[in-house]
């Protein structure tokens, strides 16, 4: 076939100085990779929560007694409830939820004071709309354990044989590295693998690809070009705007969302640099592939659903079933966003990073051979 | 093989899937000679081309470029050889000066800044050189073009369709500078559909269906044609053309201005042919073919040959 040669790093560092020209005069692209970091963590920082609190809830008062009152005024202290109306017969409460005005029903019954003060343990129903039970779970579970607190203050003195007994095993939960249970600590430095995964892929992949449709790879073959030095020379260049979204990210993350940076700072840019080059290289194949840039595009959101989706991300990894985490185990994000959670709210160090990221390393090495090997040298 | 041939290649062929867009070619270009490489539109000029400089795999075929194996080294013969494409395929997002440094630099060319400079003051570009190459009218590009392919000093410069959409003046000074260059020892491979331009360069070789259907001097090619063509001037010249068409023996029919080239390649059946309309007021006169003529000839003669 074709004689090989050496890598030059001399026509390396050309396509480099190119590509950042290049990048420099496409404004709106460098613009994007700015936005969109910014768009995300606004998005998923603000609005996306995965423990929503204030669901709107109607409340079905047949018992004007006081410890109706304590029960209900502890159930909206939780903040899960915001008492929004009130029902005045059972049908109106149903059609409520029916509609979608409140998520839940509080039903007091009638002669509630009256059946508690007796010993008869009067019922609480609570209807909950739990189509998305993500929406409704942690609000339910919170339920159980208020209205037996809530009453513990009226049940005192001649009521404390009414108390509720302490049970034989006093379980205690305690939720560790996030006790306040804020989604923001765990998403926003999610955020970080998943605008590098959004930007980065889809980057590279149209770097090949628009150089074939502007007609300016036919030039770029006549010259005598390694297929690395075009390769690596397109990469160099966004390893920097990763850098730069990274910090951007880091900045916003502490001073908009407080999230704790327990451990090295230094730690996480150092091993970006392994998950930023993974996704280049991922753009890079891409671009190999696709004939023009509409295909490469697609390629890179092919790449990015699952990403989001099976990575750990947007669902707890641990609920998905064994073959999704499979996949998941895959995708450099799964790691990334490991490594990143565990440095920033674990503190984690060194030993413990290694374990994700060597398996980010050999995602970054399997994609690049293939982008080089499947680099097509001629036309055809 | 004598060695002041740059170009000697054999049976060069190039399929792509079941189509043969070039069909064992063969083609030897001396050293400083222009070859202006003729044929219609996808008779497989570019894609030869192509295979000359590596950019596609030859199916078949065998020879040297430059005196190196055009299949083994084409790396080799990369570092040698400009090559400009039809299309403009310089990077419209950079400047004028930055596409000639990215190229001097691709190419390690020595005193690179000093050459990049000069070349700008030859374009006459130097007070233009930040702009933009996108920005550039169509006979700047080209120019641009031409420049950028050179800047490494090939020996052997590949230009497809060079003058494409250039005005007759920005046209004449290319030729102009060819000829130069050629009295300098390149040596030019050039496609173009002007006949005035083919008849400008030292041989030509005329492709058709990518199949090499003559190659030689101009007055060679011509002469292969065999070709009878009459002038006539006079009245109504549109009708005439219209009732000679058709003609058993006319085979070209084609209005000059005010004059009409009546073609044929037999001179009997020919002469026939025009004899009833050779009346007093039209003025008849046996003429010299032109390329033109001749290659309209071959095309026209190959249509029965399974032309698409």
């Amino acid at each position: 076939m074709k004689g090989h040669w050496e890598f030059s790093l001399r026509r390396f560092w050309t396509m480099v100085i190119k590509e950042f020209i290049q990048m420099r005069r496409d404004r709106v692209t460098f613009g994007m990779m700015i936005g969109i970091p910014l768009l995300q963590l606004v998005l998923f920082g603000f609005v996306i929560n995965s423990d929503p609190k204030h669901l709107p809830a109607a409340v079905l008062l047949a018992d004007r007694g006081p410890h109706g009152r304590t029960l209900l005024g502890a159930i909206r202290n939780s903040g899960y409830f915001d008492f929004v109306r009130e029902a005045r017969t059972e049908a109106e409460a149903q059609e409520m939820l029916a509609r979608g005005e409140v998520q839940f029903v509080v039903s007091i019954p009638e002669n509630f004071t009256r059946s508690l003060l007796r010993g008869d343990r009067p019922a609480v129903l609570v209807e909950a709309d739990a189509t998305d039970p993500a929406a409704t779970g942690n609000a339910v579970g919170a339920l159980r354990t208020l209205i037996d607190a809530a009453l513990s203050n009226d049940l005192k003195g001649p009521l404390a044989f009414l108390a509720p007994t302490v049970g034989p095993v006093d379980l205690r939960i305690h939720a560790m590295y996030n006790p306040e249970a804020i989604t923001q600590y765990n998403i926003v430095p999610g955020l970080m693998g998943v605008v590098l995964t959004m930007t980065m892929v889809m980057i590279t992949a149209l770097a090949i690809t628009r150089e074939r449709e502007r007609g300016t790879m036919e030039n770029l073959l006549a010259m005598p070009a390694h297929p690395a030095e075009v390769l690596v020379g397109k990469i160099v260049p966004y390893i920097l705007v990763g850098y730069v979204q990274v910090s951007l990210i880091l900045v916003v993350a502490r001073a908009l969302f407080h999230v704790p940076m327990a451990g090295s700072l230094p730690l996480l840019f150092a091993v970006s640099l392994v998950f930023i080059v993974a996704n280049l290289a991922m753009g890079i194949m891409f671009s190999t592939v696709a004939a023009n840039q509409l295909q490469a595009v697609q390629m890179a959101f092919f790449f990015f659903l699952p990403s989001m989706l099976l990575s750990g991300f947007m669902f707890p990894f641990r609920g998905m079933p064994q073959w999704a985490q499979a996949i998941g185990e895959v995708l450099p994000l799964t790691h990334f966003l490991r490594i990143v959670r565990g440095i920033l709210l674990k503190g984690n160090g060194f030993p413990e990073v290694i374990r994700q990221l060597w398996q980010i390393a050999v995602f970054a090495a399997v994609a690049l051979a293939i982008g080089i090997k499947r680099y097509r040298q001629t036309l055809d | 093989m004598a060695d002041d041939l740059a170009i000697d290649v054999r049976g060069m062929t190039k399929r792509f899937g079941g189509r043969t867009a070039v069909d064992h070619v063969d083609l030897q270009v001396r050293e400083g000679e222009i070859c202006g490489f003729l044929g219609p539109n996808g008779s497989g000029k570019t894609t030869f081309i192509r295979m000359l400089c590596g950019l596609l795999q030859a199916d078949e075929g065998s020879g040297t470029c430059l005196g190196r194996d055009v299949i083994q080294d084409s790396e080799a013969i990369k570092r040698q050889v400009g090559y400009m494409t039809q299309k403009f395929s310089f990077w419209e997002d950079l400047s004028i000066r930055e596409n000639l440094d990215f190229v001097a630099r691709m190419y390690f060319v020595k005193d690179r800044k000093e050459v990049v400079r000069e070349s700008l003051d030859r374009l006459g570009l130097t007070k233009r050189k930040d702009q933009l190459a996108g920005q550039l009218s169509g006979g700047w590009k080209q120019r641009l073009a031409l420049a950028a392919c050179m800047i490494h000093r090939p020996k052997l410069l590949l230009l497809d369709e060079p003058t494409a959409g250039v005005d007759p003046r920005a046209r004449r000074e290319f030729w102009e500078e060819i000829h130069e260059l050629a009295g300098q020892g390149l040596t030019f491979l050039i496609t173009t559909h002007y006949m005035d331009e083919a008849e400008r360069c030292h041989r030509l070789a005329f492709i058709l269906n990518g199949k090499l259907l003559t190659h030689g001097r101009v007055d060679e090619v011509i002469e292969q044609g065999h070709l009878t063509t009459w002038s006539v001037s006079g009245p109504n010249l549109l009708n005439l053309a219209a009732q000679l068409r058709g003609r058993p023996g006319v085979e070209q029919a084609v209005a000059f201005g005010s004059v009409l080239h009546v073609s044929g390649s037999d001179p009997a059946a020919l002469e026939q042919a025009v004899a009833p309309f050779r009346t007093r007021e039209r003025e008849w006169r046996q003429i010299e073919s032109g390329l033109e003529d001749v290659f309209i000839h071959f095309m026209d003669a190959s249509k029965g040959g399974g032309t698409p």
